[in-house]
């Protein structure tokens, strides 16, 4: 008995010890309003793997809040195809579903096969099979995960996808992309000033972003796979707080060299710029509404920054935001139906809008949080907050019940922004 | 530092067999009158051949730390973009030198602190830029010599949150073309 509890704490921790390796560390706060209990047993052979699979599917069902899992240790034998299962065994540790699989060499690389078993009723509600290689498993976990997810919960997942920040460090500044569990880090840009508001392109493929590399804000757009960069917007004056449109054809960007800070739409390459805002002293932090037809913004238009919008052509401005003194940073959910943004109120932190009741909900109760994003399944919104003085990265559910804290392993983490589900 | 250490030993030797306190400009590249005897003001102002600095360094008007005119900072007030009385006398010096020298450029570079988003910290410190160009404008400088920009809170002075930190790094900075920035 002694030696199976040994092997038990021993499995757990190697699971811990997994998760330290990553970028960065991420702790969970709070549940959500009920947590489906999966029980998820260890795929045949994926301890053969650099990256077993099932460590990362527990992390991203646990981290989501919404999912109570039950330990691989609690089921001996481990079952590797439904015929293998004890439901009794598995129903008495209160499980509901039971992930299993395998993993075997096929075609010069490997087949990974995946089963979601309910265990009532003894059915398979997921069976799923797909080739990777070996370097693909993290990111097959994930997609398992997000089969899981959109199984047991109706929604879509969001682990297959990556968020790009910038780290600070010193007087270094690096643009850098991650898988949105912080593993994975790379690179995109480093420089000696400043770099900014980091936006992914619709399909992921691209980031526009504000370098001060010239000694003034301009909107630059970065390819990824490639590293090529192109200027966007490089006019007299600021350039800054570029929004893709959702067709991925035109960005929405703040230009000053009209005297104040207007809003403009220019095609990616950096073509037929023309002016959308005007009046007031400052229009910025444009945002388009997913069906293209409105863009959302701040303006102190009325005293004060507030959110509005307008048509997606520059006419037909309405006040949006009408509580409090100062509401900015405005994002739609990928469903159009919800605005986060920064409000002060008591300090500047995440609030929510359900856009046809108008009705607000502050979701932090930090000093100084910014740059809030939704995931693109719109259940989470990421952002930036401060600890100590320190940036770090944080996220919240959109009901405020789950909170997540990712923390770098040093420097300042800022300026947020999550990317597409991974294709 | 060789170097350095025997020009000062240099100067301080020819300091001393003077028998009074005549600045000399061995490597004088300003070409204007050094001459301090006579009482009346000369047309342009002199430069300053500064010996302190180890090697003979010559300034020019905008660097001369005697003149207002290498004080390059607007401060301003919370929530505030209005030049205050106190900057008016920098910013009219600054607006004259522009007037009387067509082809000097400026960049205004406009600051915040670091309370609010980052984004909308830059439209406020474009805004503070904006207001030392409008002032300058109203004294006759025109568009084509000032370029605005802001780097919101994105380059503090100093790094922290209280009042008194958050006073220096609202601001404003005036850059002449062909100056090292930071």
């Amino acid at each position: 008995m002694l030696w199976r509890k040994l092997f038990k704490l021993l499995a757990a921790s190697l699971l811990l010890s997994s998760v330290a390796h990553a970028d960065m560390t991420i702790d969970v706060v709070g549940v959500g309003a009920s947590q489906y209990p999966i029980a998820i047993a260890p795929f045949q052979n994926e301890n053969q793997q650099k990256q077993a699979l099932t460590p990362v599917i527990n992390d991203d069902l646990t981290r989501s809040g919404l999912f109570k899992v039950i330990g691989a240790g609690d089921l001996s034998p481990v079952p590797f195809s439904p015929e293998q299962i004890n439901y009794t065994t598995a129903l008495a540790k209160g499980a509901q579903t039971m992930a299993i699989g395998r993993v075997t060499p096929d075609a010069g690389g490997f087949k990974v096969q995946f089963w979601l078993i309910d265990l009532a009723s003894k059915k398979p509600l997921i069976s799923w099979e797909r080739n990777a290689t070996a370097g693909q498993m993290r990111r097959v976990a994930h997609q398992i995960a997000d089969l899981i997810y959109q199984q047991i919960t109706g929604q879509s997942g969001a682990f297959n996808s990556r968020i790009a920040y910038v780290l600070k460090q010193g007087a270094r500044f690096e643009l850098q992309v991650s898988d949105a569990d912080g593993f994975g880090s790379q690179a995109i840009l480093v420089s000696k000033q400043p770099v900014m508001s980091p936006k992914w392109s619709p399909d992921g493929s691209k980031l526009a972003y504000v370098s001060f590399e010239d000694q003034k804000p301009v909107v630059y757009v970065h390819e990824l796979a490639s590293g090529r960069r192109w200027r966007a917007a490089g006019f007299k004056g600021s350039n800054y707080a570029p929004a893709w449109s959702p067709n991925g054809r035109e960005l929405a960007v703040v230009l000053t060299q009209s005297g104040s800070s207007q809003i403009y739409l220019v095609n990616t390459d950096g073509s037929d710029l023309r002016q959308l805002s005007r009046g007031g002293e400052i229009n910025t932090e444009p945002a388009f509404s997913p069906d293209g037809r409105f863009i959302y913004f701040t303006s102190d238009r009325g005293g004060s920054p507030q959110i509005y919008r307008m048509n997606s052509n520059g006419s037909n401005t309405e006040r949006v935001s009408f509580q409090g003194s100062y509401n900015s940073s405005a994002k739609l959910s990928p469903d159009g139906k919800n605005l986060t943004f920064i409000t002060r109120d008591g300090g500047y932190r995440v609030a929510i809008m359900d856009l046809s009741t108008r009705q607000v909900q502050t979701l932090t109760d930090s000093s100084s949080d910014d740059s809030p994003s939704f995931a693109p399944n719109g259940q989470m919104i990421l952002y930036e907050s401060k600890i100590g003085g320190r940036g770090v990265l944080a996220a919240v559910s959109s009901d405020g019940r789950v909170k997540q804290r990712l923390r770098a392993q040093a420097g300042d983490v800022r300026q947020p922004a999550w990317g597409p589900i991974l294709r | 530092m060789k170097k350095v250490a025997l020009s000062l030993i240099m100067t301080a030797l020819l300091a001393a067999c003077a028998s009074t306190p005549v600045p000399t400009t061995p490597a004088d590249t300003s070409g204007s009158t050094s001459s301090n005897t006579s009482t009346s003001q000369s047309t342009t102002n002199p430069s300053t051949v500064d010996l302190t600095q180890g090697q003979t360094k010559t300034f020019t008007e905008l660097t001369d730390p005697n003149n207002i005119l290498s004080s390059r900072r607007v401060y301003f007030d919370f929530d505030s973009f209005i030049v205050r009385p106190d900057f008016h006398e920098l910013v009219q010096a600054h607006a004259k030198y522009l007037n009387t020298h067509k082809d000097a450029k400026i960049i205004l570079q406009g600051h915040t602190d670091e309370r609010g988003t980052a984004e909308y910290n830059l439209a406020l410190g474009q805004k503070r830029a904006d207001s030392v160009r409008k002032m300058l404008n109203v004294l006759g400088v025109p568009d084509n010599q000032i370029e605005t920009v802001s780097f919101g809170e994105e380059r503090p002075l100093e790094a922290g949150d209280s009042d008194a930190v958050r006073e220096r790094n609202r601001r404003a900075e005036i850059v002449y073309n062909g100056e090292a920035t930071q």
